[in-house]
């Protein structure tokens, strides 16, 4: 069904976040929008930059922290190889048991993501898994999708949950991914892996929504032993939002 | 084996093909952070020494992959056409470069020259290749595709319309839809990257594409830009499937990083064609690619980043695409650092894709961890348009919301057709006159979104 009344785009705007309608001058943008986008991309900027505050994510137990081997934010941006690698003194941090998941809140490219979406998923996620054994609770800092391989094979967990910053846009520098992947192992591949993206504030996927697909995923990978493109999400709600991979260069789009 | 070069009494040695393309690539961070660089300006020069000496030839007998263990490799030699080899068997890399640039050889000449050159000649040559001369010989190469209308005539650039939403919401990408139809976006493809991956989603997305294209009657394609084992299993529902998307790159292991294979291409390609729904043709492939996928599913085997791309592009050759476009800023500043590594390679892969064969078009984009800002974007689109640019990727305002990188706006694709007179397909650019959304010098009008009316879904 379509709507075929005369649209405005003032209406049309209340449909999408997207810089649609724009004032023109000539044939390119007016300088006021021109300068408002200026202005998000500094901002967006900023937010690359800034570092993850575990002190920021209220937390009613201290986490495990790790840090990956990328000394600083500079060198996280340059070589995601060295943040796909835990720093010897972590790895020590890390006391190996039996659990079937552990979860991870990492800063990848915007801390404030993790920062604020990380405990929102993470408290529903909890009601969800009630018989799962679950590890304490990992933050690691300067951190790609790929550290949480190696923090899983030190606990002995069986399937790691990244909770990761997304690459910050102009109008969200605090959008935060999942990525769940079953018997993860040291160097495989990201086809192994499940995604659910856009978790924010802004119009993105709520907390809730989040961690209900999460629970889906979790349990369907679990039952079939494997995660990853082949584990299509058949569920019949867009709420339920599961991506493999944002298929733009599958890539580095919360940092793999 | 093992390549040298003497410059000013200076011997350079390199202990490998391999090598030899590695060190004379321009620099940038991605070979930096493969390890593959050359470790200083001086060796670098001396690579491109070595490199214009090598006689073409010696690319058929040593290949950068193990021909036993790569497919790809298989691919590029077992395609190899000797015929359309000949004219340049007797070059070296060196010759090759300034015979492409002769006034003498021209379009025709390089487009029967492709099948004979193979992925990594390509590369080569571009290597002794200035920015200047990427752009002037891509520009006599013309590469003509079609579905619902003919993409790469000259004097025509075609753009996609990338109308992405964060949720998938289906009213909010009709809305985005509408701002690039209104602003003549969108002859290459419409094309959506979704936000969820659900099959049920991604029906009623190409339900949606294909009731705005036929109530309207557009000469467009759309096309759902998901992974291709879910278009294959879209087809056999009856899902509207006009063009097969799919990510791709230059080696086997790095496309099974993709979950991909030439096999599963071949499976999508003959589906998508036993559907029938070109009017014009029927090409109905669509492939990205861009420097540092390889590298990025750890599966470059040593390659630099630049040659392992026109891989990708031996790959995509297989299978007559409509599109194919580099990705060329989006993959981050790990692999191009800022605005110049990203011009560079931005016009290397349309070099490249273009001397391959390839329908060659762009996203000209950057990330906000890269140092680069729209103003690298206006060079790059205005470098593109010249050396001739099939297509071109377009947003509203420059900003896609969902994956949360920057592209060009749909106005910058009016700012190139004023400055560069450079013209939309030809059945696109009739339906824009009879709509009267351009005026009568051909300009884009301040059009009205009630222009085209019943394109906002009601519901989600």
């Amino acid at each position: 069904m379509t709507d075929d009344r005369p649209v405005s785009w003032q209406g049309l705007q209340a449909r999408t976040s997207a810089r649609i309608g724009l004032p023109r001058a000539g044939d390119t943008i007016s300088g006021a929008a021109v300068r408002e986008f200026q202005y998000a991309h500094v901002r967006a900027r900023h937010a690359v930059s800034t570092t993850l505050d575990t002190s920021r994510l209220n937390l009613s137990q201290p986490p495990i922290e790790v840090e990956s081997r990328a000394r600083d934010r500079e060198e996280y941006v340059r070589r995601p190889d060295l943040g796909r690698q835990l720093s010897d003194r972590s790895r020590e941090s890390l006391p190996h048991g039996q659990y079937d998941v552990v979860f991870v809140i990492a800063d990848g490219l915007s801390a404030l993501a993790a920062e604020q979406q990380g405990p929102a998923v993470l408290a529903a996620m909890m009601p969800l898994l009630t018989d799962w054994r679950i590890a304490p609770l990992v933050v690691a800092h300067r951190a790609r999708v790929a550290l949480g391989d190696e923090i899983a094979t030190c606990l002995g967990a069986r399937c790691v949950v990244m909770m990761i910053g997304e690459r910050p846009g102009l109008r969200c520098a605090e959008s935060m991914s999942l990525y769940m992947t079953w018997n993860p192992q040291i160097g495989m591949r990201d086809s192994g892996r499940n995604c659910i993206s856009n978790i924010h504030g802004h119009g993105g996927l709520s907390a809730m929504a989040a961690a209900n697909a999460l629970a889906w995923l979790l349990k369907t990978a679990r039952t079939r032993n494997y995660s990853g493109v082949n584990l299509k999400d058949e569920t019949c709600t867009i709420e339920q939002t599961v991506r493999p991979d944002p298929q733009k260069m599958l890539s580095d789009k919360s940092g793999q | 084996m093992s390549y040298h070069a003497f410059l000013g009494g200076e011997k350079f040695c390199f202990s490998s093909l391999k090598q030899v393309l590695a060190y004379a690539s321009p620099y940038r961070s991605g070979d930096e952070l493969a390890g593959v660089a050359a470790p200083d300006p001086l060796q670098r020069i001396g690579a491109r020494e070595a490199l214009a000496n090598i006689p073409l030839r010696t690319f058929l007998n040593e290949v950068p992959v193990p021909y036993e263990t790569d497919e790809v490799t298989r691919l590029i030699i077992d395609s190899h056409d000797a015929a359309a080899f000949a004219p340049v068997a007797h070059m070296t890399v060196g010759d090759l470069r300034d015979w492409l640039l002769d006034h003498e050889t021209d379009g025709a000449t390089l487009a029967a020259l492709a099948p004979g050159l193979t992925a990594e000649m390509v590369a080569a040559v571009s290597k002794l290749m200035r920015n200047q001369d990427l752009v002037a010989v891509a520009r006599k190469i013309t590469v003509r595709t079609a579905f619902r209308n003919m993409q790469g005539l000259p004097g025509r650039m075609g753009s996609r319309l990338q109308p992405n939403h964060p949720v998938d919401s289906l009213p909010g990408i009709a809305a985005s839809m509408l701002d690039g139809l209104l602003l003549g976006v969108g002859d290459a493809v419409v094309g959506i990257n979704p936000a969820s991956d659900n099959m049920a989603n991604a029906s009623d997305i190409l339900h949606m594409l294909e009731d705005v294209r036929v109530r309207h009657d557009i000469p467009i394609q759309t096309c759902l830009l998901t992974h291709v084992t879910n278009t294959l299993q879209l087809m056999e529902r009856n899902a509207p499937v006009d063009l097969v998307f799919q990510s791709i790159s230059g080696t086997e292991e790095a496309n099974a990083g993709f979950g991909i294979s030439l096999s599963v291409l071949s499976e999508a390609h003959m589906a998508s064609q036993s559907l029938g729904r070109g009017t014009v043709g029927t090409n109905t492939m669509y492939f990205e690619t861009g420097q540092g996928s390889a590298l990025s599913a750890n599966a470059h085997h040593g390659m630099d980043q630049q040659t392992a791309e026109v891989r990708a592009y031996a790959v995509a050759r297989a299978f007559s695409p409509l599109l194919v476009n580099t990705v060329v800023g989006f993959i981050g500043p790990e692999y191009l650092y800022d605005g110049r590594q990203i011009i560079r390679a931005g016009l290397e892969d349309h070099f490249c894709g273009k001397l391959m064969g390839l329908p060659m078009g762009c996203d000209v984009c950057y990330t906000n961890h890269a140092e680069a800002d729209q103003d690298d974007m206006d060079n790059l689109m205005m470098l593109l348009c010249t050396a001739g640019i099939n297509f071109l990727i377009a947003v509203p305002g420059s900003d896609d919301i969902m994956l949360n990188y920057q592209s060009l706006s749909y106005h910058d694709i009016q700012t190139l057709r004023s400055l560069f007179g450079v013209r939309a397909a030809p059945e696109f650019e009739e339906w824009l006159i009879a709509r009267e959304l351009v005026d009568a010098k051909g300009r884009i009008r301040v059009n009205s979104p009630s222009i085209l009316s019943g394109m906002i879904p009601c519901h989600d």
